[in-house]
């Protein structure tokens, strides 16, 4: 399989370097249906990794996988060259993997100092607010992100807003990957663009990023790497300056089976349907 | 990005865009309820002038307590967007329990409260259990508590029905005719006003050391001192009658002890999170199952507790303690107040402001002599009209994208 052929970045990393997570032949069905097989995912620091595919590849699935929310049937997943299990979200969490799904999960009700801290308030005889807002306001700079005020409930926020918050909540923990599931989908053009270069911070800041998307456009804007998933298995990893949309879109829809055989026997010639005469 | 450090204008304006914000975007708070209490005082007064005679708000001082104290239960459960219908058979239950305990058992008054409370954090542990384990919706569990449990206060009251407490018993004599002197009342207006000074004061001093805007002092001052002169007017004209009771000032109690464990723990955080978005709770890593039972368990505890301050005021426990319309007051109280139906909207002072327009309403009434069928229509209408301006703010916060 080509897959592991292709070297991580030589131009940009040194070649000893090894990845932050590796995934090795992950599978997973459900009931009856085969989600994935066979996968192969390496994700390194400071480096923006695109998964892409149809609907129905396996992006989803994988992502669950990291997340913890659903665990793999086969296959090893290895955080910092150590062999792990990732059971369930609190042991994801642990690994240094902060997963922002895609439908944000923010309360609309608490403001953005509560909700940045959900879960891991800074509590001494009481919540320390002070603390946690100046906290908010740091990271926010380090984003670089537009937000007037971190006292306003999330509900009065934009789009791109939540967005912007949601990535930032998954800072808090200070993560070495972090995944992101759809994070322009439902975005304006600005708002967009205020979401790429905020993934374009994050690698400055040495996360692995995980970016899952629909949308080549954005892809090819801040990915480095690019990895095709096609009915749940690899179907190539390019690097992104390397590589025209047009072999991205034929990786995806099976147009090029990249340097792998064909994974169905040709249909049989069609029939017809009918009552015969 | 701006950081909202800003000059003596721009601060004023803030503050006017604020709360030209929170009007027109719906998170209204407080507001509707105070105007509402202001007009109800208003009107009953004009229709007879023995309503804000200082007799008669001593009266409805007390009237408020034992049902509001269940309504900040009512309150918790609300702020998750649960249900909680069967608060008022839990008070009449632990009644019941005060009245045989005291009475037929011989227990000492402490052990016999205990006994009850213990009792109120069973039944939350249960309902809590049925909620997390089965997924029950909390409407049906409570449904079918508010049956159960009233057969359960038969059953504890036996054949004779009715039991009276003694007089002498402290926890009447707390509920009927303890009463702070002028000198204590006053202290303890100060006291509050000052603690609420002083932590606005310790705010002020942690944000200017992390660097943070600060607001303006002087504000807090006048709240403070407002809230002194209210609290100091309200001692002076009540202590012309009996005072200020000792069991009013344990239920403002328990509702600023409420108030501070909601806005200032991680624990009260994460009811209000679980209350805007259990899935969001959830993915944060909030045992959300802990937070059900929690809140189940003290709500069934204030009922307790509730029941108990009612059965002291009435010096007997009955087949009626907690019946009527004890309920659906208490909840009714925590909807008025400003609490949210749907969750994640609202503050143990709804219990306070709630409970004061419902006892307004029935005690005026009942002054001018009105059948309780008016009653209860009046206050079904006020508690609509509650409803109505919940719903339509949710609406407005949605049109202005803020829902």
């Amino acid at each position: 399989m080509s897959v592991e052929a292709v070297a991580p970045l030589p131009e940009r990393l040194p070649p000893d370097r090894v990845p932050v997570l590796s995934m090795r032949g992950i599978s997973k069905s459900f009931g009856k249906v085969q989600a994935l097989t066979d996968i192969h995912l390496d994700i390194y620091a400071g480096e923006v990794v695109a998964i892409v595919g149809d609907n129905g590849a396996g992006k989803s699935t994988l992502v669950k996988i990291l997340a913890g929310v659903h665990p793999a049937d086969d296959g090893d997943i290895e955080f910092d060259a150590q062999p792990v299990t990732i059971p369930d979200p609190t042991a994801s969490r642990a690994l240094g993997i902060a997963t922002v799904f895609q439908d944000l999960a923010l309360c609309d009700n608490l403001d953005v100092v509560a909700n940045l801290f959900l879960g891991r308030e800074i509590v001494g005889a009481a919540l320390e607010e002070e603390e946690m807002e100046k906290r908010a306001w740091e990271l926010l700079r380090q984003l670089s992100a537009r937000i007037a005020s971190v006292r306003v409930p999330i509900a009065a926020l934009s789009g791109g807003q939540r967005q912007t918050v949601a990535i930032a909540r998954s800072l808090i923990g200070d993560p070495r990957v972090v995944i992101l599931d759809e994070p322009t989908a439902a975005l304006g053009v600005a708002q967009t663009a205020e979401v790429l270069n905020l993934i374009e911070r994050l690698r400055e800041r040495g996360h692995g990023v995980v970016l899952i998307s629909h949308n080549m456009a954005d892809v090819q804007a801040v990915a480095d790497r690019i990895v095709v998933l096609r009915l749940g298995r690899n179907n190539g990893d390019f690097l992104a300056p390397d590589v025209s949309y047009e072999d991205i879109i034929a990786a995806i829809t099976g147009a090029t089976e990249h340097a792998r055989p064909l994974p169905d026997p040709p249909l049989p010639a069609p029939r017809r349907i009918g009552p015969a005469r | 990005m701006s950081d909202t450090i800003g000059t003596g204008r721009s601060r004023i304006a803030g503050i006017y865009d604020d709360v030209r914000a929170r009007v027109t975007g719906g998170s209204l708070g407080s507001l509707p309820v105070v105007v509402g209490l202001v007009l109800i005082w208003g009107i009953f007064q004009a229709l007879n002038p023995s309503f804000l005679s200082a007799d008669n708000l001593v009266n409805l001082t007390l009237q408020c307590a034992a049902v509001g104290t269940i309504a900040i239960g009512v309150v918790l459960v609300l702020l998750l967007g649960q249900i909680d219908l069967s608060v008022g058979s839990v008070s009449g239950l632990s009644a019941a329990i005060l009245g045989v305990g005291l009475t037929q058992l011989g227990w000492p008054l402490a052990l016999t409260i205990l006994f009850a409370l213990l009792t109120g954090v069973a039944i939350g542990l249960l309902y809590g259990f049925l909620f997390t384990r089965f997924g029950v919706p909390s409407f049906i569990i409570t449904l079918a508590g508010l049956l159960g449990i009233l057969g359960l206060q038969l059953k504890v009251l036996g054949p004779t029905g009715s039991i009276n407490i003694p007089f002498d018993s402290p926890i009447v004599l707390f509920a009927q005719s303890w009463f702070l002197p002028p000198w204590l009342a006053y202290g303890v207006s100060a006291l509050w006003a000052g603690g609420m000074f002083v932590s606005a004061v310790l705010r002020q001093r942690r944000r200017r050391r992390a660097g943070l805007s600060t607001s303006s002092l002087g504000w807090q001052a006048a709240k403070a001192g407002g809230l002194l002169l209210l609290c100091a007017a309200a001692v002076t004209y009540l202590a012309t009658d009996r005072g200020v009771g000792v069991m009013f000032v344990f239920f403002i109690g328990l509702v600023i002890v409420m108030d501070v464990v909601l806005t200032r723990t991680r624990w009260g955080r994460e009811v209000y999170a679980v209350g805007g978005s259990v899935e969001a709770a959830r993915r944060a890593g909030i045992r959300v199952d802990r937070v059900y039972i929690s809140v189940f368990v003290l709500c069934s505890t204030f009922a307790v507790v509730g029941g108990i301050l009612a059965a002291g005021r009435l010096s007997s426990a009955s087949l009626s303690s907690g019946g009527g319309d004890t309920n659906l007051n208490a909840i009714a109280a925590a909807v008025i107040g400003g609490t949210s139906l749907f969750g994640g909207r609202g503050s143990a002072w709804s219990a306070l402001l709630g409970i004061a327009v419902i006892q307004s309403i029935s005690n005026g009434l009942t002054l001018l002599n009105l059948d309780s069928s008016i009653r209860y229509m009046i206050t079904g209408g006020v508690l609509l009209l509650a409803v109505i301006i919940d719903s339509i703010s949710r609406k407005s916060r949605a049109a202005h994208g803020q829902a």
